[in-house]
């Protein structure tokens, strides 16, 4: 699996992300800057890693939307091109129109990081194949804006569309039918606030994450 | 533009003393300038020049064969082998977070990971020591709140894991709480960047965000005490942008690597003037600076609100002329500034322009070199009298009162709100001992701990001064870690007071005597005077910042009990019982009173390598040092984090003492089973270390001779007390 990850001026979890895709393909991650226009030919999958893009005091996400680098990166999901947004990337996703809804600050109005508890309901995705459905898994989160809101039409469509990929099984940011992560309806696209990239190497006492790169590099690419 | 006349108030508002005037006059021969007044009244602070502390400071051990480079630098640094150095610091920013605790803690945190970053090091974990007012103080609440969402808010932007630290509360921090942030870096050993210019004619580059209003005489403010006042100083403290930090830190690496750099140096305190005069002065160069070239925020700045503007996220770098264009284009791709703004010259001067027009012309060397140093008069602390009459108290009630009282409640609440696992390496999170980061990409590992006990430094300033360096030792060999080195953050009084000098000297005699018994030299450090309002110290404080290293992070040791039916020993046990100045004596009976626990550091010494031993080879199960509330509160917060209850016999004598007193250089320790008993042993009596069996893991409750207290209860009462706290915000 060929894969790059986006850098904006202010990500912070680029290395980390390129950490776990080398190590899940076993090939040298592209690391794409957000002034770049086009994607490199064979890029299998795209990741839009955490941190805080342009600072994000206000609407995170919004100025990197509009970044040169994500017309490539739409215009390589519509051609069906795996895209996974973490956390910021979530936000990123959101805010360029790959994923719908919105993700509003926590409902405590305070910055949250710890390791929480999650469901998985649904594996029909290149990203959780490797999960069972309803399996309990534990990602850490660390975001202050993370409060996933939509209206009841785009809720019912997710919900129909079995494109809620990850729900929070404990309060953790007020989340609308608890949403930790979302799918684009081809299925292709991935958004959400856990941090598997902080949860695939056997040292930090946590791979619930692993899961997630290995099943992209084994399934995925098949498809 | 017309500038002040300098009168004898303006000379007063600049916090200079009228022989410290006097000083000025003599040096230059003439009266200054207003700009060149500020220039002194920057230099010339305590904040900036030590003044009050020097003298002292100069006793503290700050070399072995570990340290390649000790005080005197933006931070000091280590070698942790493999050509592969640890750069770190610990630094105040105490009053700003008074006057606005956001913005205060935040650039607090801004300028340590810049300190950091300037010598070449990549920032690679974040530590804070928080001491707030009384809990039941108005402001304390709104404090706490704002300063730790302040140390989040930039920390977590930035991208650096906080991993540790401390939370206290007490009335004397009321009007003068303490917000001491550590940075933590990794730099290649032979690729580490200093502050010293050199070359005459090397072109002087700005780089970094724009230069505003904020912060205009902060240091200056720093160096007072607050009055009512307090308020109106709002103006003086800075605001941080940690989006331009990151892209500062990112261009500052890139520009490191492309070999433009031949010194550089952040603009902290003090900004362009102190930046400025510190890379001439230790480089035997003179400075000038056109003042119109500096990139500015706000329009008409004049030349004085320019040279002491602390506007954050700057740096000033002596660049390779030939390499201009490269690096003018690193710093075109994070889009930060990037000026000419002066050269060097071979003269001892310093000279600043404005269009053409000199606003500075002064002696450079002179400005730090002549800064005033005092040998102030100070008196001993009086030996305190040792505690009487300690009440007994059921053990069990005790024990949950403690765990649950506000210095020994869970800190969650706290460091949930920092990003502690961002860098995927951080291996021990907030909570335990000292926190553990991997050196990235080997099996090597950082453990970190910032401690003191500052009611144990006002009873005994020399006893506290060693306790805070010991538990620091203790804290790091706790996780399985060797301790290097230490930096310290001296937050006292006003020095101008004898008794306060007194404190400071005390604290700085035992600080010293640790260091060098526990070979953890001090390699950075900051100092912080005038913590008072309306007259009233707050107690002594000298945060201790320690540093160690872990060959094998895969050993590393946590506190929680890992199974039950696992034996329960104590290491270093030697009388026990020590009341005076304890948690249990303060927190239940509201008396703090007595002498601390005497520190012995030999035996201290030889109980941390016998506990690094038993890590090492795989002899033992969980760790935990032995401190404030003693041994009760110890194996109550080893249940609490592993989930399983203990039984510990009573061995006799008043159950209180053996519980609650706090003895110094002890450890609780858990076996796999029983037959690792003997290996211990052998160990522990090689050293010359007691090491009784205590007791057992198992069961759901935490059994304290005839005392049982289910964990449910204990875990309620730890884990709810800060957010119970802090839950009456809205």
């Amino acid at each position: 699996m060929k894969t790059a990850v986006v850098v904006f001026p202010g990500s912070n979890c680029d290395r980390d992300m390129q950490v776990a895709l080398r190590r899940a393909s076993g090939q040298e991650p592209v690391m794409l800057w957000h002034k770049d226009t086009a994607i490199p030919a064979g890029i299998d999958l795209i990741a839009l890693p955490g941190g805080f893009s342009f600072g994000d005091y206000l609407r995170c996400g919004a100025i990197a939307s509009r970044s040169p680098i994500m017309r490539a990166v739409a215009d390589f999901a519509a051609k069906g091109g795996f895209v996974l947004g973490v956390c910021n990337g979530f936000q990123v996703l959101v805010e360029t129109g790959l994923l719908p809804g919105v993700l509003m600050r926590n409902a405590t109005l305070k910055f949250v990081c710890r390791t929480v508890a999650l469901t998985v309901e649904e594996t029909q995705s290149g990203y959780t194949n490797e999960y069972s459905k309803g399996e309990q898994i534990a990602l850490p989160v660390a975001h202050h804006d993370g409060c996933y809101v939509a209206d009841d039409a785009v809720l019912k469509q997710l919900e129909d569309q079995n494109r809620i990929a990850l729900k929070y099984a404990e309060a953790v940011n007020g989340s609308q039918r608890d949403i930790a992560g979302i799918l684009s309806e081809n299925r292709r696209v991935l958004g959400m606030m856990p941090h598997p990239e902080r949860a695939e190497d056997p040292a930090l006492g946590n791979t619930d994450g692993a899961r997630m790169f290995s099943g992209l590099v084994s399934q995925a690419l098949s498809a | 533009m017309s500038e002040p006349l300098i009168t004898d108030a303006l000379i007063a508002d600049h916090g200079l003393k009228p022989d410290e005037y006097q000083r000025i006059l003599d040096l230059i021969g003439r009266g200054p300038t207003f700009t060149e007044l500020g220039i002194f009244s920057a230099m010339w602070n305590e904040h900036c020049s030590y003044k009050s502390s020097k003298r002292w400071l100069r006793t503290l051990p700050t070399e072995g064969p570990q340290v390649i480079c000790g005080p005197g630098e933006n931070a000091g640094i280590i070698d942790i082998g493999d050509g592969q150095a640890c750069v770190f610091k610990m630094e105040s920013h105490n009053h700003p977070s008074f006057i606005e605790p956001y913005q205060g803690a935040a650039t607090g945190v801004g300028g340590i990971l810049r300190d950091v970053f300037t010598m070449g090091a990549r920032p690679v974990a974040a530590l804070n020591a928080l001491r707030f007012g009384a809990t039941d103080h108005l402001k304390t609440r709104s404090l706490v709140k704002g300063v730790v969402e302040g140390i989040g808010g930039y920390g977590n932007c930035f991208g650096v894991p906080t991993v540790g630290g401390e939370v206290e509360f007490h009335p004397s921090y009321n009007g003068n709480p303490l917000v001491n942030a550590m940075a933590v870096g990794l730099a290649d050993a032979d690729k580490i960047f200093y502050s010293a210019a050199s070359g005459i004619g090397m072109p002087i580059v700005y780089l970094g965000a724009k230069t505003g209003r904020d912060g205009v005489g902060g240091a200056t403010m720093a160096s007072a005490e607050f009055g009512e006042d307090a308020e109106e100083k709002r103006p003086t403290v800075q605001v941080g942008d940690p989006f331009t930090e990151k892209r500062l830190l990112e261009a500052t690496l890139e520009l490191m690597a492309s070999g433009s750099v031949i010194s550089i140096q952040d603009m902290g305190a003090a900004g362009l003037t102190c930046s400025a005069v510190e890379m001439g002065d230790k480089g035997n160069l003179g400075v000038i600076l056109d003042l119109e070239k500096v990139p500015t925020r706000e329009l008409n700045m004049t030349a004085y609100e320019m040279m002491l503007s602390e506007s954050q996220e700057r740096m000033l770098m002596v660049l390779r002329p030939e390499k201009e264009a490269e690096a003018k284009a690193i710093f075109d791709k994070w889009d930060l500034d990037f000026a000419i703004v002066g050269e060097t010259i071979e003269e001892d001067r310093f000279l600043v322009r404005l269009n053409g027009e000199t606003k500075a012309d002064l002696p450079l060397k002179a400005l730090s070199g002549t800064a005033p140093e005092y040998d102030r008069p100070w008196v001993a602390t009086p030996a305190p009298a040792q505690v009487s009459n300690v009440p007994a108290m059921d053990t069990g009630e005790a024990l949950l009162k403690l765990v649950g009282s506000p210095d020994l409640a869970s800190r969650r609440w706290v460091w949930e709100q920092y990003d502690n696992t961002v860098m995927a390496d951080t291996i021990q999170l907030p909570g335990g001992d000292a926190a553990v980061v991997r050196v990235h990409g080997t099996a090597k590992a950082l453990a970190m701990s910032a401690d003191v006990t500052p009611r144990y430094c006002f009873a005994d300033p020399v006893e506290g001064g060693k306790q805070a360096v010991a538990e620091a030792f203790r804290n790091i060999c706790a996780v399985g870690a060797r301790p290097l080195a230490a930096t310290d953050n001296l937050n006292f009084g006003n020095p101008e007071k004898p008794e306060i000098m007194g404190q400071l000297v005390g604290c700085i005699k035992g600080i010293g005597e640790a260091c060098a018994a526990l070979d953890m030299p001090i390699v950075s450090g900051n100092v912080s005077l005038y913590n008072e309002t309306e007259g009233t110290g707050i107690l002594p404080t000298p945060t201790i910042g320690g540093v160690g290293l872990m060959a094998d992070s895969s050993k590393m040791m946590t506190v929680g009990f890992k199974a039950g039916g696992q034996p329960i020993v104590l290491i270093g046990a030697g009388g026990g019982g020590h009341m005076g100045q304890s948690m249990y004596l303060r927190e239940l009976f509201g008396r703090e009173e007595g002498a601390p626990p005497p520190v012995d550091l030999n035996a201290e010494r030889l109980a941390g390598e016998l506990v690094q031993a038993l890590i090492e080879n795989g002899i033992i199960t969980a760790c935990h040092d032995v401190s404030d509330g003693g041994l009760g509160v110890a194996l109550a917060e080893m249940a609490m984090a592993g989930g399983i209850g203990c039984e510990v016999r009573s061995p006799g004598g008043a159950d209180h003492e053996t519980f609650f007193g706090e003895d110094q250089g002890r450890y609780v320790v858990t076996l796999s089973d029983p037959n690792t008993l003997e290996p211990l042993n052998e160990l522990a009596g090689g050293a010359g270390i007691a090491a009784p069996w205590i007791g057992e893991t198992g069961g759901d409750a935490v059994i304290l001779g005839g005392a049982s207290v289910s964990l449910a209860d204990l875990s309620a009462a730890h884990e709810g007390w800060f957010p119970d706290y802090m839950g009456e915000i809205t």
